[in-house]
C-alpha cells in the first residue's frame, strides 16, 4: 500500500479526478489544458483498479472546476469521481454524471445542421435508455458518446 | 395573443392532432373568411418549393391576410452573407407570422427561439415538414373516417423519405399496422423500426409489390424512388419499375383503400389510375389548403371555438 501512496502524493488544496478509464487520460489532459497549468499536477496512468482494471488519476493543486468544465468532462468520460481537497482533507466527493442538457459544449456531426452554419450555441439532450448518446436539439441527429467532438474554444 | 410556433408535430398529443383535424374540417366547409384580416404573413423560402409556398400563400390569402416574402433565396441577403438570425429579426418587424422553408436542418427550431413572432416550419432540410404530415393525416381521416386501427402501406423510398418518417412517428397514437414496401437500398432505417418496436407498432416488410400485397391496405402511401439516391445505377434500373403502381394491381384492393402521394409524381403511379376511385393524391393536395389554414390560425392563437363562431365567413 505504501507504493500507491507514493504514486499519488497528497495536495493541500485542489481537485483530484479519479476513475478515469486509462485510455481516456490523454483526452482529459487535452480537455483541461493541463499543459498550460502553472501549479503542481500529478498524473497517474495505468494504475490498478478493482472496478476498471486499470485507471488513471489526476491531482491538480489549487484548481477547482466550474460547471461548464464539469459538463465537458462528463461527455468525455461519464462516471468520473471528483474529490475537492481543502487543507489536505476531502471536503466534497462526487460522481460527475452526464447532464440532461449540454449547451455550447458538443459539436453536431451533421454538416447540414443549423448549428454548423450560424453563429450560435449548440444544444444537445442526453438520449437513449442508457444515456450513451446525445441528440441534437435542432436537427435531431443522434451521436454516440464515444463519437462526440467538443466545440473548439477560441 | 400567445406565440405558438409550429416546428414539428412529432411531439403533438393525440388530442392536439384531433383538434387540428377538426379545425381543418371547419375550413373545408368555409375556406374563405376574413379571420386574418389586417395580418401580414411572411413566406421566407430559403429553398424553392413552389407547391408548398403556393399552398401556404393561398391559405393566408383565403383568410384575408396579406402576404410578403421571397420564393427564391437568390434575391435575399443570405447570398451576401447575412445570417438566418438577422433575416428573421428583420422580417419579424414587418410580419405577424413567418412561414419558412430552409435547406438546413433545425433552422425552424432556431428561428422559433429567436423570433418574437410565431414561426411555421414549411420544411427544414431532411428534418421535419409538419404541414405535409398534417395534410396527410387529414386526408387519411377524411377518407377512412378515423385514424385508429388502420393498415397503412408505405411504398418506395423509405430510407430518405421525410414524409413517411413523420407519418410513422405521429401515427403511434392510433394503433396502426404498417407495411414497408421498398427495395433493399431504400429500406426503412433501423432507428424507425426500433421506434415501432418501442411503441408497440406492428410492421411487416415486403420487397414484392403486387395485387396480393396491396389487398391488405387501407392507405397506400406512394413515394418517389429517386435516381440520385442510388450508388449503383444498375440497381436503380433494376428496381425502379418494380415500385410503379399499375391499374391491374388494384384488382383486389379493399373498397375503402385510397392512394396517397405527397407529389410531385414522376413515374410511381400510372396515369390511367388518376380516374380510378382509389386515387386520392390530387384531393390530398387540396386538403393541404385546409390543413394550412388550420396551422396558421393555431400558430396565431385563434382557437377552434373562434373558428366555429366566426362571423367573417365569405359566402
Amino acid at each position: 500500500m505504501k507504493t500507491k501512496q507514493l504514486m499519488v502524493a497528497a495536495i493541500e488544496n485542489g481537485t483530484v479526478i479519479d476513475h478515469i478509464p486509462a485510455e481516456k487520460l490523454f483526452s482529459v489532459v487535452n480537455l483541461l489544458h493541463l499543459d498550460r497549468m502553472k501549479t503542481a499536477v500529478t498524473i497517474g496512468y495505468n494504475l490498478p483498479s478493482q472496478e476498471l482494471g486499470t485507471k488513471s488519476i489526476i491531482k491538480m493543486a489549487d484548481k477547482f472546476f466550474n460547471d461548464e468544465e464539469l459538463n465537458q468532462l462528463a461527455v468525455i468520460c461519464p462516471n468520473l469521481t471528483l474529490c475537492i481537497i481543502r487543507d489536505y482533507e476531502i471536503v466534497e466527493k462526487r460522481t460527475v454524471a452526464l447532464p440532461d442538457e449540454l449547451r455550447g459544449i458538443v459539436k453536431c456531426t451533421n454538416p447540414k445542421c443549423i448549428t454548423n452554419n450560424e453563429p450560435m450555441r449548440t444544444h444537445f439532450h442526453a438520449h437513449g435508455p442508457e444515456r450513451a448518446a446525445l441528440k441534437c436539439h435542432y436537427c435531431n441527429t443522434v451521436i454516440a458518446l464515444d463519437d462526440v467532438k467538443l466545440v473548439k474554444k477560441p | 395573443m400567445e406565440k405558438r410556433s409550429l416546428v414539428t408535430i412529432a411531439d403533438h398529443s393525440r388530442e392536439k392532432i384531433e383538434y387540428l383535424i377538426q379545425m381543418a374540417q371547419e375550413f373545408e366547409k368555409h375556406p374563405n373568411r376574413r379571420l386574418l384580416e389586417g395580418k401580414v404573413v411572411a413566406t421566407l423560402f430559403f429553398e424553392p418549393s413552389t407547391r408548398t409556398r403556393l399552398s401556404f400563400e393561398t391559405a393566408a390569402n383565403r383568410l384575408g391576410a396579406r402576404v410578403i416574402g421571397f420564393a427564391d433565396p437568390k434575391v435575399t441577403s443570405g447570398t451576401k452573407g447575412e445570417t438566418l438570425k438577422d433575416t428573421i429579426m428583420m422580417v419579424s418587424n414587418y410580419a405577424d407570422i413567418i412561414v419558412m422553408r430552409h435547406f438546413l436542418e433545425g433552422a425552424a427550431r432556431y428561428a422559433s427561439e429567436i423570433a418574437p413572432v410565431p414561426i411555421v416550419n414549411a420544411g427544414d432540410g431532411a428534418n421535419q415538414h409538419p404541414s405535409q404530415t398534417m395534410l396527410d393525416l387529414y386526408s387519411i381521416y377524411k377518407t377512412q373516417g378515423r385514424l385508429d386501427n388502420l393498415d397503412i402501406f408505405l411504398v418506395g423510398d423509405l430510407k430518405y423519405g421525410r414524409t413517411v418518417h413523420s407519418m410513422l412517428t405521429v401515427m403511434h397514437h392510433f394503433n396502426p399496422t404498417f407495411h414497408f414496401i421498398a427495395p433493399e437500398e431504400l429500406a426503412m432505417p433501423e432507428m424507425y423500426k426500433q421506434f415501432c418496436r418501442e411503441h408497440g407498432i406492428r410492421y411487416v416488410e415486403h420487397t414484392e409489390f403486387d395485387a396480393d400485397v396491396i389487398s391488405g391496405a387501407d392507405i397506400l402511401y406512394m413515394t418517389r424512388v429517386q435516381r440520385e439516391r442510388f450508388t449503383d445505377l444498375m440497381e436503380y434500373e433494376r428496381v425502379k419499375d418494380r415500385y410503379l403502381l399499375k391499374l391491374d394491381m388494384l384488382s383486389k384492393a379493399r373498397p375503402n383503400m385510397k392512394i396517397l402521394h405527397p407529389l410531385p409524381r414522376v413515374n410511381e403511379i400510372e396515369y390511367s389510375i388518376d380516374e380510378n376511385p382509389h386515387a386520392y393524391y390530387f384531393e390530398q393536395a387540396r386538403n393541404g389548403l385546409y390543413a394550412r389554414e388550420a396551422l396558421l390560425c393555431d400558430a396565431l392563437g385563434i382557437t377552434l371555438d373562434d373558428i366555429k363562431n366566426d362571423k367573417t365567413i365569405i359566402a
